[in-house]
């Protein structure tokens, strides 16, 4: 176990004592996954949904894994949870292979589109589940009650499911998923059919769930919300992993140029020069240009006395990386090696 | 599971599964050992056929071959453990009929399970003619019947005047062997001759694929054999004017050259002569006389 | 873990108001109790017995089917299924879980309906006699009957085909209701080869004849103990042999 030294000033306590506590074990590993499917009704060759899928994620990071429709996210997790049988190749969660049914005691899943048992109520549903894991009586019915206010549910704890809206049954599911205190929790596309009010609370809870050192791995299409929460992403484009890294890491790849935000009324006008590339919007003007023109050019807009409105940095997004992988898969660099933590 | 642990697991039922099985033989056996009331599979609900007729909904003739095959199973249960009673066996004959009144085989094999003493049949003649009549009425030329109804009523009714009829009116239909026509001469003629008695069973024994009725009809033929061979051995023993005072076995005629050899009965036995001069059976035969006693008749109500 | 999904299973029958039947068979019971005396004389005990324990079977299969066929395909479609496999149970857990949950939602349902007849009864009787113990013993049996469809009906259930999973159920539990004709069929035949597969045939299918005790109960006979004993141990193997083949199917299927 590593001794926390003056220079982790920052560093969460909590969080490094869990990350070291398995002797640096990753809490997931992924291990050249396969998963083929029988082409057709007839079963002539396959599809190969998975493939070879290999990588890590560490302890206590929330790692955001991304991918367009059909690029086998849902599959991945499935296969963790064994509901279906990879044909090759295998994954471990804190060091137990998906294969022990006993590694389902540290983790927690909320599937995509959950369905429940649309006969019990909220309180009965996570009682239910809550049975599996051995609680005595009355601890069960503490961690029912605390996760449903948790999740916002208490007013509605003894509703029947079958009359939860959408949003509603996402925050059950939610509650299910973590109610065990999993030291690993498995959200597939948690966000989807939320309101805003709605994500934010899921985007709370996943920032708790990293402060108190848990592992959270979701899959999103929801690429800001990967940006924002992500301490790492993946890509998955056609069953490959594409790229792996922090969102920072993965963006920086990009070439940066600045924009600059000015504007200009008559009787002056901009040098033609930038006026051809500018968009213009009444007097306003919107500039991209590379970073190493930004003070030439902004001399010749104080030559014309255009008045700056902002100067920023062309950050290039997520989304951008994201759809020029899903384009041209396999071309874009990967930047495994940035992967490794600080 | 892992691959390898599902494997073991799959494979390991599937050579379980078999084993079990192994077990489970025994245990039905013992079951079905118990006697019939535990196990009948009769609980006859529907009584009445035009009713069952009703409701099948179109599907009549499927039920008349159920009821057939229920009536069949019912047979073989209760002979093998039903202390030869058969109180169903009618009923649901009936409602074949009753179902499918072209399934001929049923009261054609019926009528002599129906009629035959206990403990091979259920010793109601006159229900087996009750079951033939409702078959003439739906199929008024199968010669078939008429055969199988004349049979009942001279054999087990002794009843020649109406034997001869029916005889007579099979004869006249479609395919109707040359035979039946002399038949009813016959007994309006001799009655219950045992020539006409061995030509209406060797008829039976031909045309009934029925395992019991057949071996039935075997036995009485062999019975009647039997019988005409014992007359005639006596014949010969109340004649004897020959040297030695009393006969006391057959050898005593062989060697006194009125026989070729000690004559057997039809099972193969030799024919033996009691103390008092009368030709017999070998208590030993499997042949046996008193099949061919009158029958009784079982006068209660269905 | 067996045992939570199988309360959680009785918990769905009940709410998913099956045991509404049995108001409709107390119902049944009372007109015909009140009935009977008009209609017959002298054998009023046979018809309600012969009446109420056929109702009690007839309606236990039915249920046993159509519920059981679904016990685990829907589970499969609406996908329950995923968050219960993701909780520490294992696929064989879940299958018996099911199973037991169904099975006691029939005893309870059977319990209830037995109450009915024997009050039925003891309108038309005036009171309960020893020969009256046979009334429970084929109400058992009745019990062992439903089990053993049950189980077939959940195996059948792992399987996404509702409709043909119901009638291969219903057919192998007529087809255990005959089976006995295939072995007499089986004396009759003329080749031993044929009289062999029949026999086989026989003890394979699963014998639902064995459990009928309905005629007996109605005439009052004694059911020796060691019949009952035989009965149970049938089922309780035949039930094995079941839940086992669900169980090695089920635990190779992916779900999609």
């Amino acid at each position: 176990m590593r001794l926390c030294t003056p220079s982790d000033s920052g560093v969460d306590l909590a969080r490094v004592n869990l990350k070291n506590t398995i002797m640096g074990q990753p809490a997931i590993e992924f291990l050249s996954l396969t998963k083929d499917y029988p082409r057709g009704q007839w079963k002539r060759g396959v599809v190969r949904s998975l493939d070879s899928l290999t990588f890590e994620v560490e302890e206590g990071e929330v790692f955001g894994f991304l991918g367009p429709n059909g690029a086998g996210k849902t599959t991945t997790l499935k296969c963790v949870m064994g509901l279906i049988f990879p044909t090759a190749g295998t994954a471990r969660v804190r060091g137990r292979s998906i294969d022990d049914v006993q590694m389902h005691r540290e983790i927690g899943y909320l599937p995509e589109q959950p369905y429940f048992y649309d006969y019990l109520t909220a309180r009965e549903l996570l009682d239910y589940f809550a049975r599996f894991f051995g609680y005595g009586v009355a601890e069960r019915q503490e961690r029912v009650a605390y996760f449903l206010e948790r999740v916002r549910l208490t007013p509605f704890a003894d509703v029947q499911l079958r009359k939860f809206s959408k949003g509603m049954l996402q925050r059950a599911g939610i509650a299910q998923a973590i109610l065990h205190d999993p030291q690993v929790v498995f959200l597939d596309e948690p966000m989807s059919g939320l309101d805003p009010i709605g994500r934010r609370e899921v985007r709370d809870i996943i920032l708790e769930l990293k402060e108190k050192g848990r592992t959270v791995f979701f899959s999103t299409h929801v690429l800001t919300d990967a940006e924002m929460l992500c301490d790492r992403v993946a890509v998955l484009v056609g069953g490959k992993l594409q790229g792996i890294g922090s969102p920072a890491e993965i963006v920086s790849i990009e070439v940066q140029g600045m924009e600059i935000l000015c504007e200009v009324g008559p009787p002056r006008q901009l040098p033609a020069g930038l006026a051809e590339r500018a968009t213009r919007s009444g007097n306003r003007y919107r500039i991209q240009v590379p970073e190493a023109q930004l003070y030439d050019t902004l001399a010749q807009l104080r030559g014309c006395e255009a008045r700056i409105l902002s100067v920023a940095p062309l950050r290039p997004t997520l989304e951008d990386y994201f759809m020029r992988l899903v384009e041209h898969p396999n071309q874009a660099a990967v930047a495994e090696s940035a992967g490794e933590r600080a | 599971m892992s691959v390898a642990a599902r494997a073991r697991f799959t494979w390991g039922t599937a050579a379980a599964i078999p084993l079990l099985f192994l077990a489970i033989v025994p245990l039905q056996k013992a079951i079905d050992s118990y006697p019939s009331r535990m196990s009948a599979p009769e609980a006859l609900w529907l009584r009445s056929g035009a009713f069952l007729k009703a409701i099948s909904m179109g599907y009549d003739s499927l039920l008349a071959d159920i009821y057939w095959t229920r009536a069949v199973q019912y047979y073989g249960a209760q002979f093998e453990t039903g202390g030869a009673q058969f109180p169903e066996l009618y009923p649901l004959m009936s409602i074949a009929l009753t179902l499918d009144p072209r399934l001929t085989v049923v009261p054609r094999t019926g009528s002599i399970l129906l009629s035959e003493p206990a403990p091979v049949g259920a010793g109601r003649p006159d229900q087996a003619v009750q079951l033939l009549g409702q078959a003439i009425a739906a199929n008024h030329d199968d010669w078939q019947l008429y055969a199988s109804l004349g049979f009942v009523y001279y054999w087990y009714m002794k009843d020649y005047t109406h034997a001869s009829q029916v005889y007579l009116e099979g004869s006249q239909y479609a395919g109707a062997p040359v035979w039946m026509k002399g038949m009813a001469a016959r007994i309006a003629e001799l009655g219950g001759s045992r020539d006409t008695s061995v030509m209406v069973w060797s008829e039976i024994y031909q045309t009934t694929s029925e395992p019991r009725a057949r071996e039935n009809a075997r036995e009485h033929l062999m019975a009647l054999r039997a019988q005409a061979d014992i007359e005639a051995l006596q014949k010969i023993v109340d004649n004897y004017r020959g040297p030695i005072m009393r006969i006391t076995s057959l050898q005593d005629l062989v060697e006194d050259r009125l026989l070729p050899s000690v004559p057997v009965d039809p099972a193969g036995v030799a024919y033996v002569i009691d103390g008092w001069g009368r030709v017999g059976l070998d208590p030993a035969s499997p042949v046996r006389l008193d099949i061919l006693e009158p029958t009784k008749h079982d006068a209660a109500a269905p | 873990m067996a045992g939570t999904v199988a309360i959680n299973t009785f918990r769905e029958a009940v709410r998913d108001r099956v045991l509404y039947n049995l108001v409709l068979f107390a119902l049944a019971m009372m007109a015909a109790a009140v009935l009977v005396g008009q209609v017959t004389i002298g054998i009023e005990r046979q018809v309600i017995l012969n009446l109420g324990l056929t109702a009690i079977s007839l309606i236990g299969t039915a249920m046993a089917v159509f519920i059981g066929v679904r016990l685990v395909y829907k589970e499969i479609e609406k996908r329950t299924l995923y968050t219960l496999l993701a909780k520490p149970v294992r696929r064989w857990e879940f299958l018996v879980g099911k199973f037991a949950g169904l099975v006691l939602t029939l005893a309870v349902n059977t319990a209830l309906m037995t109450l009915g007849l024997a009050a039925a009864l003891f309108y038309v009787t005036r009171g309960f006699g020893r020969a009256d113990v046979s009334i429970a013993v084929a109400v058992y049996f009745i019990l062992l009957g439903l089990a053993l469809i049950t189980a077939l009906a959940l195996f059948f259930s792992c399987f996404p085909t509702p409709i043909l999973s119901t009638l291969l159920t219903l057919g192998l539990f007529v087809a255990g209701q005959f089976s006995s004709a295939l072995r007499e069929y089986g004396k009759l035949a003329h080749t031993r080869a044929l009289a062999v597969i029949l026999g086989a045939i026989y003890y394979l299918l699963p014998n639902f004849h064995n459990f009928n005790a309905i005629t007996a109960a109605a005439h009052g006979d004694v059911i020796p103990g060691a019949l009952i004993l035989h009965n149970t141990l049938y089922a309780v193997l035949y039930i094995a042999v079941v839940l086992l083949g669900a169980s090695a199917i089920f635990a190779n299927v992916n779900l999609k």
